[in-house]
This record gives structure tokens, C-alpha cells and sequence, in this order.
């Protein structure tokens, strides 16, 4: 029988932060078929329907095949809606059944809690990011001119689009409110990004519109990695895309560190 | 809610109660939940919170949890403000929900292994293995929690509750709803733990189980605390007695005038003391009625309780 000179008395145990990575990481992998597999094969669909509409019909940079073109675009766009729902579905799902109790009970600080959701987000991102690459290889290898921009752009859009989800996550009172944030922010925001085409093929008012929409430099500066080139500047597209994630991180850890609807 | 620094009583409010709560408020829109609840639990203690539905049990107890945070007041666990060193007040409280919570993706003793790593808390396995055999668990170890019954579910989550081993253990309404055999073995093992030391603080609507476990109870109602006292203490200050009869005819009119309880033909009579059970027979002898059936009864902590909720506040002592 345990004696009641607990923990709290002895050698101060580690952080649950690795714990609550490693359960946020499992519970996407339980379900894989459904989180990783199926966008995959989304991407794949969209890749053999596009490619075989467009591919003698548009050329958006010179001597760069649609089919090639379109490759990075996919990947970005599955690699940021997946990244979205993992945090977004875990929360709410959390919420609803009520076992967001088990996290909030421990003394896991709000800055892990952040961490955790938003570092499982970037892996699941990274892992369907990789499916569809993997699977995009049956259409040719595509060039990898500037790979550092590949995995800058993967890791810190991921990273954006977990902490948007973790946004909608603490915000939703049901499943309705999350479905509500992806269908008219998220997949509107990511497909008017240049996912299909570049925005100089845009009429001038659409291309002013796009520079506000911080997707389109997610998914620029990730094609400038295959490219070699770009709409604008990577430089600049790091900068916005860091400037986002500050300014969305500020505010999650200000909500965890009030308890904003979690800790009534 | 935060540190207790500019208090007077300083140095009195920083003794090591398992929990002390002062002068906590907490308001959802409309509702008061919480008016200025104040308590000191010791450690050690077995300690009863009861109240009818919607007096701030639950509020209180998740108060003391850091799930709600109160609009004033402070509330300490062990000494550890629950908001200024919520770490290590959080390290030494373990609580049982009261709803039928579970994560659906987890077996038993992932879930168990989960939460003992959120404490931080790896190479587990042997107290895990421990606090299953004590609740019965060791044979659902694999299983879903999708596939556990309710019971089942519950002591899942008393397992929860107990993998950090905290000092003090927090069980709002554990039983509710659940089987006699769930009961028994899970007050056998909260006793064992009481015994070894952890302080308990229970909320149950089970007045019986409160009057066998506890050694001190608190009634709240409306947000505040209106009894507390060692169980001992409350059953003998609301004494008294209970006279039931039943009997052949009606009731004298002297009598119905005590407005006695009517119950299964028999009559319930509320007494100050056993001296008064002769002036109850005296007009039943009088009227020449048979008495089929007579009993005398000592209250128990039912009839305290529905007598403080009814007396609306109770004076302090």
C-alpha cells in the first residue's frame, strides 16, 4: 500500500509535455488509414484529374510542366488542412466527450500544452506531406533546387495552420463550429493560394487580394524549393509566414494561460 | 485568486492543511455558485461535502482542481496556492470526475501509463499494476475503454486519480449509479488509503455512505457552507429521536396536529428526546387504539441534513 509521502513531497518528476506529445502523436497514428492514407489518396485524385485536364494547356513558369507544377502545391495544401485538423479535431473531440479533464487535471504548463498539440500537428503535416510525395514520384521525380525552403515552409506552415486549429479547437462549443471554421476560412484560404496556378495568371485585383492571404506564402516559398523560383521572394514569405505564427501563437498561450474557455 | 502575501494571518494560512479554502466566490452570469465558501480540510481526514444538486459541490471541487478558477478567495492543496503554484497543487491532488469520462483511442493501461506520464511520471508500471489489482482492473489491462462497461469505466477513472499517488484524493460522487460490488471494493481500497495516510474528500447524494466514512462533513447550499462539523458532532446537535407507529383507526387529533409523517399506514412522529415517546402513547392509550407496530428510532444523517437544508443556514459553532 502506497504511503502517502507522494511525489508532490519528493524529487520533482519530469514534464508531462513528452507524455502529451507521445498521446497526441498515437492517437493520429491509431487511426492512420483515416488521418495519413485518405488525404493522400485525395491528393492523388485531385493530381490524376488536374494534370490530365491541364497539362498540354497551361504552363505557369518557363520549361515547368502543370503536372510538375502542381506536385508541390498538392503537397502543401494536404500537408497545412491536415496539420489543421489534427489539432482542431483532437481538442473538440476532447471536449465533447470530456476527457480534456485528463490534460487539464495534471500540472502541464500552458506553454507545453501548446507545444505538444502544435509539434504533433507539424509531424502529421510532415507524414501525409511525405505520402503524397512518395506518390507523386510515380508522375517523375521532381527537382529539388533549394530544399531548405521545402522543409522551412513544411514545418512553419504546419506549425501555423496546428495553431489555427488549436484556435478553432478552443473556440468550438461543437463539431458544427469547426466544420463551420474549415469549410469557409480554411479550404476557401488554401485554394485561393496558388495551390492550382501562379497569381501573376490572375487578373491585377485578385493578385492584391492574394498577397493577404498568408497561405499563398506558405505554398510560394515551399515551391520555390522544388523551383528555384517564385512569385515573391522566399525571404519575404518567411518573414509573414513567422510574423502569422508569432501573432497566432500569442494569443493561443494568452488563452491557455487565462484558461479562456477550457478553465471556466 | 494568487499569492496570499499581504494577509494578516499569514503565517496561520500557510499551515499545511491537505486543503484550506478562504472566502471563495464564484459567479456563472445569474448564478452565485460559490458565496464565500470557507474550509479547512486536515490532513488525514476523511472528509464529507454534501449538499443538494446545484450548491456548488462540483464548483467547489473544481475550484480546488484549477478546471474553474474562482472570481476571489484563495483555495490551497498541501500548502501550494492552486492558481500561483498550481504545479505542485496539481502534483499533490488526485480527482475522480464525477461524469463517465474516457479517451477512446487508449486501452486501459495506456490510459493509465498516459496520465501518469502528464505527472511527469515514466517507469510507472508497478503502481499501475498495483492500483489495477486493488479495483479489479488487472484483467481488462488491454482492453478498450470503448469496451468497458460503466463500472468498469468508473474505476478506470479512480486509477486515474490515484497514478501519481496524491496526498490527497478528491471523489465526486464516485458511486453514482454504480453496482454494490464496484461500492464495496471501492471503499475497501479508499479506506486502505485513507488508513495509509491520504487525506479524502468525497461528494456524495449516498448520505449513508458519508455517515459510515466520513469523520467530518460539510453541507453546502446556494453556494454556501451551512454545516461543519465531525459527523459525531451533527448527528448529536440535530438530536432527537423518531417514534413510528402504526396502528388500528385513525389518529387522534391531538396527535395529527404533530403533523407525523404517513408512510405504508404507519405514522413517523418527530420527537425532541425519548421523554417525549410517552406523550405520543398517552392519546393512543387514551382513544383505546391497538398498536400493531411501535419503533424508536436515533436520526441519522439524512434527517440532519434534510433538517439543516430546511433550517436554510445553520450557526456556525
Amino acid at each position: 500500500m502506497t504511503r502517502p509521502s507522494t511525489v508532490a513531497n519528493e524529487a520533482l518528476p519530469q514534464s508531462g509535455f513528452r507524455t502529451l506529445l507521445y498521446k497526441e502523436l498515437l492517437r493520429f497514428w491509431k487511426v492512420s488509414a483515416q488521418t495519413v492514407t485518405a488525404p493522400v489518396l485525395t491528393a492523388m485524385l485531385y493530381l490524376l484529374i488536374f494534370s490530365h485536364v491541364l497539362q498540354d494547356r497551361v504552363q505557369v513558369y518557363p520549361g515547368v510542366q502543370y503536372t510538375a507544377f502542381l506536385i508541390p502545391g498538392l503537397i502543401m495544401m494536404s500537408v497545412l488542412q491536415n496539420a489543421f485538423a489534427n489539432t482542431s479535431s483532437s481538442l473538440i473531440q476532447s471536449k465533447i466527450t470530456g476527457n480534456l479533464v485528463f490534460v487539464l487535471l495534471p500540472p502541464i504548463s500552458y506553454f507545453e500544452f501548446f507545444s505538444a498539440y502544435v509539434i504533433a500537428s507539424v509531424v502529421r503535416g510532415l507524414c501525409v506531406g511525405l505520402g503524397v510525395f512518395a506518390v507523386t514520384l510515380l508522375f517523375g521525380m521532381p527537382p529539388l533546387r533549394e530544399p531548405v525552403w521545402i522543409v522551412v515552409f513544411a514545418v512553419m506552415g504546419s506549425a501555423f495552420l496546428g495553431s489555427m486549429g488549436l484556435l478553432a479547437g478552443i473556440q468550438a462549443d461543437k463539431f458544427d463550429h469547426i466544420a463551420a471554421f474549415q469549410n469557409f476560412f480554411i479550404l476557401p484560404a488554401t485554394f485561393l493560394s496558388g495551390v492550382f496556378y501562379s497569381i501573376h495568371s490572375l487578373p491585377p485585383f485578385w493578385q492584391t487580394v492574394s498577397h493577404f492571404n498568408p497561405f499563398f506564402y506558405m505554398i510560394d516559398g515551399f515551391r520555390r524549393g522544388f523551383f528555384g523560383q517564385s512569385d515573391v521572394s522566399p525571404w519575404l514569405s518567411l518573414l509573414i509566414v513567422a510574423t502569422c505564427l508569432g501573432a497566432i501563437a500569442g494569443l493561443i498561450l494568452w488563452m491557455l494561460k487565462t484558461g479562456y474557455k477550457l478553465r471556466h | 485568486m494568487g499569492s496570499h502575501l499581504e494577509l494578516p494571518d499569514f503565517f496561520q494560512f500557510m499551515t499545511t492543511a491537505a486543503i484550506k479554502v478562504r472566502d471563495l466566490k464564484k459567479r456563472f452570469g445569474a448564478l452565485q455558485a460559490l458565496d464565500g465558501v470557507s474550509l479547512c480540510i486536515e490532513q488525514g481526514e476523511f472528509f464529507g461535502l454534501l449538499g443538494p444538486n446545484g450548491a456548488g459541490k462540483t464548483t467547489l471541487i473544481s475550484t480546488i482542481a484549477g478546471l474553474t478558477r474562482g472570481d476571489s478567495g484563495s483555495v490551497l492543496v498541501m500548502g501550494h496556492d492552486v492558481v500561483g503554484a498550481y504545479r505542485e497543487s496539481r502534483r499533490s491532488l488526485g480527482v475522480v470526475p464525477q461524469e463517465l469520462v474516457f479517451d477512446p483511442f487508449f486501452s486501459v493501461r495506456e490510459t493509465l501509463r498516459i496520465q501518469s506520464g502528464y505527472f511527469g511520471l515514466r517507469n510507472n508500471d508497478a503502481w499501475i499494476d498495483e492500483v489495477m489489482g486493488h479495483l479489479d482492473l488487472t484483467g481488462k489491462a488491454d482492453a478498450n475503454m470503448r469496451a468497458l462497461s460503466g463500472g468498469m469505466k468508473r474505476r478506470v477513472l479512480v486509477a486515474q486519480a490515484l497514478v501519481h499517488r496524491p496526498p490527497v484524493i478528491v471523489l465526486d460522487e464516485p458511486t453514482a449509479g454504480v453496482d454494490v460490488e464496484l461500492r464495496q471494493t471501492l471503499w475497501k481500497f479508499i479506506a486502505q488509503l485513507n488508513r495509509a495516510g491520504h487525506t479524502i474528500v468525497l461528494t456524495t447524494h449516498y448520505l449513508e455512505e458519508a455517515e459510515s466514512l466520513c469523520g467530518r462533513i460539510a453541507m453546502l447550499q446556494a453556494g454556501r457552507v451551512v454545516a461543519l462539523d465531525t459527523t459525531a458532532e451533527l448527528l448529536r446537535r440535530h438530536a432527537g429521536a423518531f417514534l413510528r407507529v402504526k396502528i388500528r383507526g385513525p389518529l387522534p387529533a391531538e396527535l395529527a396536529a404533530r403533523k407525523p409523517v404517513e408512510a405504508g399506514g404507519s405514522f413517523r412522529f418527530r420527537l425532541k428526546d425519548y421523554d417525549e415517546v410517552a406523550m405520543v402513547l398517552a392519546p393512543l392509550r387514551a382513544a383505546v387504539l391497538h398498536i400493531d407496530e411501535m419503533e424508536v428510532m436515533a436520526p441519522d444523517l439524512e434527517d440532519v441534513f434534510m433538517q439543516v437544508m430546511n433550517q436554510g443556514k445553520e450557526p456556525m459553532q
